[in-house]
């Protein structure tokens, strides 16, 4: 079935997953263009995943409308998965066979030729810069290689939709931004990349529109840069103060920053001017023990939008 | 290195990653093919037969013990085999390494997967059951010609175990209750099935409980066939077949279904 060119890589509407009584995903609505790098950005346990799986056509859904290059997962299941490529949350790579034949064996389930398959894991090992691990177990291999080997793994059938699962989440900071090049590359090339995240740098740097999800809801959706400007300021002051003084600070912060928040640890100032809102706090005498002034983040929206911080 | 079989339907191509890690192992598994079934006809057939006495000999129908011993050892090889094979490999692909969530991410089905590793069963067990039959003809102690049909008779018997118990071993997400199934289940079997003496020896009430066992029904179609016996009784062979073959269809019918509300339910 030859989808319009025009109509969205994935078309979802009052999308929702029961678990029994439990409502993982609940009537959610959203479209994604072809070639688009599409966040859902939410904590743990606000419906990522299972909307995640739904996408890839291994979890049916429980209510609503779900299209993926125009076709039913319901019923047209095999053929989509055949165009898209996965990168679980966790890795799901064969130990008992080597690097090569992990990518091997997994065009061989797309049914590829071999020659095409040799041709294709070649490039990948290069792509993933592990062509000298090639012939070397995958067991022994750094989470970050491993990471860069399920991503490999997921091209082998030259997938136009990559969807990927918190794929950097347990990697260490180097490991992430050789990563997020990869990433980057494949969406250079036209790659639709869909990825689910908990850390708002990686939304920040991979996503040209993303939705924030909470309990299993979409709070809110735009560029990373429409949400700042949305439900945020342009800058934040944050402030810590020592314990005795925190506890004394109702009211003597109002009017100073469009918004404050109070959190455990420190106290956010959202003005336009964060420099200006910090001096305005030790013209009332205040003497916070350290003062950081920064640019809005999405960690800003969501604490907006729901209340709390992202990573509990 | 043996080259991979070339196929393009997805159960093939579930059953190609079974051999391909099969690859890494096959030279020891081949020993011990060869090697076990050496050393249990020599020290139960040879050694311990020349214990049993001759007026013995006639209650096992006229033969020495090690012929009577060969085919029932060779149908529960193949049950214990199979019944690891169908444990540990297939809760491992859901639990352990995920490979099985890996391969569903891709055209393959749930469908595919359980049938691939059931064929994957398949032909290791004929592999298994024709060492062992090749060794009991080396051992003299077949008397028919037919005994080369015990070989797909002895596969049957195993699928009839693999089939059920894999469709347990893809609901668990611990491998602690496979041991019960070895302890209570195929050890027991192992010893009372009519491999080791005829059934008749057993006490009458046990009898029947014997007829719902697959072992039982393995047991008598090897031996039939090995000793040649089975032309007296044809029909009885018959509802032994479709006895087993009973076993398989239920068990992999059990096997789609859990096998597919597992995957789906991640």
């Amino acid at each position: 079935m030859p989808e319009h060119p025009s109509e969205p890589l994935i078309h979802a509407r009052e999308l929702t997953k029961r678990f029994g009584t439990f409502t993982a995903v609940d009537s959610i609505d959203f479209d994604v263009a072809r070639g688009e790098s599409f966040g859902f950005l939410g904590p743990n346990g606000a419906g990522k995943t299972s909307t995640m799986r739904m996408i890839g056509s291994v979890s049916p859904i429980s209510a609503g409308t779900l299209r993926v290059m125009g076709m039913d997962p319901a019923t047209e299941g095999s053929r989509i998965r055949a165009r898209v490529g996965v990168v679980p949350q966790q890795d799901t790579l064969d130990n008992e066979l080597t690097v090569r034949e992990n990518l091997v064996i997994y065009g061989r389930y797309f049914g590829l030729a071999r020659a095409e398959i040799g041709r294709r894991a070649d490039e990948l090992l290069e792509f993933a810069q592990l062509t000298e691990r090639a012939g070397d177990q995958v067991e022994p291999l750094s989470g970050g290689m491993k990471r860069r080997l399920t991503i490999a793994r997921s091209l082998i059938n030259e997938p136009e939709l990559l969807l990927l699962d918190e794929p950097t989440t347990g990697l260490d900071p180097q490991a992430r931004h050789l990563l997020w090049d990869r990433l980057y590359r494949l969406k250079q090339r036209g790659v639709t990349l869909v990825l689910t995240t908990h850390y708002m740098d990686e939304a920040e740097q991979l996503c040209d529109r993303l939705v924030v999800m909470d309990k299993a809801r979409i709070v809110a959706e735009g560029s990373p840069r429409e949400l700042i400007e949305r439900y945020s300021t342009r800058e934040v002051a944050e402030l810590r103060f020592g314990p005795d003084v925190a506890e004394g600070l109702d009211g003597r912060l109002e009017g100073i920053a469009q918004r404050v928040e109070h959190l455990p640890d420190r106290v956010l100032l959202y003005a336009d001017d964060g420099e200006a809102a910090a001096s305005a706090v030790h013209q009332r005498g205040l003497k916070p023990e350290t003062v950081l002034v920064r640019r809005s983040s999405l960690e800003d929206v969501f604490l907006r939008l729901t209340g709390r911080s992202l990573i509990e | 290195m043996i080259a991979l079989p070339r196929t393009n339907s997805t159960v093939g191509r579930v059953f190609e990653h079974r051999f391909l890690q099969y690859r890494r192992t096959f030279r020891a598994s081949i020993f011990s093919s060869f090697l076990s079934p050496a050393l249990f006809l020599t020290a139960m057939g040879v050694g311990l037969g020349s214990y049993v006495s001759s007026s013995a000999v006639s209650s096992l129908g006229g033969v020495s013990y090690l012929a009577f011993l060969a085919p029932g050892l060779l149908a529960a090889t193949a049950m214990q085999s199979a019944s690891f094979e169908a444990t540990f490999p297939i809760m491992g692909g859901l639990v352990w390494n995920k490979i099985f969530h890996a391969m569903y991410a891709t055209p393959i089905s749930p469908r595919d997967i359980a049938l691939g590793n059931l064929a994957w069963i398949a032909a290791r067990l004929t592999f298994i059951a024709a060492v062992f039959t090749l060794i009991i003809v080396l051992f003299g102690a077949a008397a028919s010609p037919l005994v080369v049909l015990a070989i797909p008779a002895a596969v049957l018997t195993g699928l009839a175990f693999a089939a059920p118990i894999a469709a347990f071993a893809a609901t668990q997400r611990t491998p602690d209750r496979f041991s019960n199934i070895f302890r209570f289940g195929i050890t027991p079997l192992f010893l009372f099935s009519g491999t080791f003496f005829p059934l008749t020896s057993l006490p009458a009430f046990l009898q029947p409980l014997a007829w719902l066992t697959p072992l039982y029904h393995g047991v008598a179609l090897t031996r039939g066939l090995s000793l040649g016996t089975i032309v007296n009784d044809p029909a009885f062979a018959l509802v032994h077949l479709v006895a087993l073959l009973a076993f398989i269809a239920a068990g992999t019918w059990a096997l789609l279904v859990t096998m597919e509300r597992r995957l789906v339910r991640g």
